[in-house]
């Protein structure tokens, strides 16, 4: 379902390139998000985290703790499967035509979690507890979107799955 | 000194589980007008209202359905939690009369999803047909998640954790059927097995179709008022005891724990407002949006400890003739789900008090407990209902 390897456009930025157009839903940055999305855009996950040390996600103009200025933290992109299902039924374009396919939420090893689909794994071995490392796919200039394979899975593997 | 005590005296119902000749406001204005019926109440008693919106594409706010309705109020609140918002607002209506914010409450709510929407909305993903999203969704409209999603993933999560099964889950939309069975106007009347559940397709794993509610049309209506203005009144008095609220999120991205909803939150204050314990219920009235929803608010509210829904339910407790019976209408899951299925727990739970249930009548039935999930399992408020006067 991930969008495959695809050419040198853009090779200034890491991102995977999508085969085809990306033909999801997109963010819509605003000034609290759009770090979040041009780093990703670069390959690197972004999570906040406030002067008292509390980290979350999503990106918020405060501390859901403290209420404290968040800052950024550049994070290893590698966690684990905390819970996950595989949606077998949506009417929606473009998910329609990609079905089944993995929604996980991912526990960060820095303890955050975060909402995104697995690839590169057959979904029979999808399991809660599984290592997982991000993969950024580029949505547009300046927006990369965090996609999870399985980390034993090494870093050049690229490709469909369903 | 006048009796406050907060009183559910009226109730209505509009047309469903199809009503195509209703828009979503029509589905509000029926249902009002069936609660004044049942409860002997003149439309200009009323001086508070409720409403939570969100019923259809028709604009249907407070403030809109205020005008639309000609209601001339004191106390007004449009409080929208998604489908618990009538337990809010039963909390909220129950405040306002007794400190003397209003006598007479008119909560409403209606919703033409099935004429108009169709049957695509729990798997069509959010916001179909948007291209950005912003604020907290734009962190999960990338993902193709569905709303049976979300719920998938709390069932999966207490499969690993407590050993959960489908059987078990199934288990569940077996006994509400058997409601159905008894509700000429629910949406499926014939009977189900657990093999029938487990057999139906997947829609996001762990959960069958048969794991999920329907979609229809439908509305409802509930009139409140003073214990002291219900002796006039020509039904039983169905007493509010206890009605409590608590959120724990809203997307389901940030559900911090996926087995365990703010039930476990607002349940404890339900029942101490209550002065009863979960073994003194006698039907409950539970959102089930899902079979997953079922189990985490039995849990929740402690009618079996935590992690152990799954053999809770296998010991047939819920059934019909069980010592706890759920759903007695149909529920969501076989007769009604027009989106936010909240009001109709309080009115089955209402027609179980007053002894009107007719076939499905629980025996002796005193206290009983509506609770409504809002949101994906975000949003969670208690009511606790009761024939004697508190």
């Amino acid at each position: 379902m991930t969008p495959g390897n695809a050419g040198p456009d853009g090779a200034e930025q890491s991102g995977e390139q999508p085969a085809e157009p990306w033909a999801r839903p997109l963010p819509r940055p605003d000034n609290v998000s759009r770090p979040f999305w041009e780093a990703a855009s670069r390959g690197e996950l972004l999570i906040q985290r406030c002067p008292s040390g509390h980290r979350q996600f999503y990106p918020r103009a405060v501390c859901t703790v403290c209420g404290d200025d968040p800052e950024w933290e550049r994070v290893s992109g590698r966690g684990t499967i905390h819970t996950f299902t595989v949606i077998r039924q949506n009417h929606a374009r473009p998910f329609r035509d990609e079905l089944p396919y993995v929604v996980a939420m991912v526990e960060l090893d820095e303890g955050v979690r975060m909402m995104g689909n697995l690839t590169d794994c057959p979904l029979d071995e999808v399991h809660i507890g599984m290592p997982v490392e991000v993969h950024m796919v580029q949505a547009e200039p300046d927006v990369g979107v965090p996609f999870w394979r399985p980390a034993a899975a090494g870093t050049g593997t690229k490709g469909a799955t369903a | 000194m006048p009796d406050r005590a907060p009183v559910i005296v009226g109730t209505g119902l509009s047309d469903y589980p199809q009503a195509p000749h209703l828009d979503g406001v029509q589905h509000h204005a029926q249902a009002m007008q069936r609660a004044l019926v049942d409860g002997g109440v003149a439309k200009g008693e009323i001086d508070g209202y409720l409403d939570a919106g969100g019923g259809g594409v028709m604009i249907d706010d407070a403030v809109t359905m205020a005008e639309y309705l000609g209601i001339d109020h004191r106390f007004i609140d449009g409080t929208m939690t998604g489908g618990s918002s009538f337990e809010f607002h039963v909390q909220h209506a129950a405040a306002a009369i007794r400190q003397g914010l209003c006598d007479t409450v008119l909560i409403t709510y209606g919703s033409d999803q099935l004429s108009r929407m169709g049957r695509g909305l729990g798997t069509g993903g959010l916001g179909r047909g948007v291209k950005r999203f912003p604020g907290p969704q734009q962190y999960e409209a990338p993902f193709g998640n569905s709303l049976v999603g979300s719920y998938a993933m709390a069932a999966q999560r207490h499969m690993y954790e407590f050993g959960t099964t489908s059987e078990q889950l199934a288990e569940i939309a077996v006994g509400v059927r058997e409601f159905a069975g008894l509700n000429p106007k629910a949406m499926y009347r014939d009977p189900i097995t657990v093999d029938d559940v487990l057999g139906s397709r997947l829609i996001a794993d762990p959960l069958h179709k048969l794991d999920c509610c329907v979609i229809s049309d439908g509305g409802g209506a509930i009139v409140m008022t003073t214990a002291e203005r219900a002796r006039d009144l020509r039904q039983p008095p169905v007493y509010v005891l206890g009605a409590a609220g608590a959120q724990t999120h809203w997307n389901i991205s940030q559900m911090p724990d996926f087995t365990d909803t703010a039930a476990s939150r607002c349940g404890p204050v339900a029942f101490g407002q209550a002065g009863v314990a979960p073994a003194d219920i006698d039907t409950i009235q539970f959102y089930d949006s899902f079979t997953i929803t079922v189990m985490l608010l039995l849990e929740g509210l402690g009618f079996c400890a935590r992690g152990e829904g799954g053999a809770f339910v296998k010991e047939g407790h819920l059934r019909r003739g069980g010592d706890l019976p759920l759903n007695t209408d149909g529920g969501g899951l076989s007769s009604s789900h027009p989106g936010m299925r909240g009001i109709f727990l309080l009115i089955e739970a209402a027609r179980q008090l007053r002894g009107q249930a007719g076939e499905a009548q629980v025996p002796d039935c005193e206290l009983a407990l509506a609770c409504g999930s809002g949101g994906w399992l975000s949003c969670i408020g208690a009511v606790i209902l009761g024939r004697e006067h508190p």
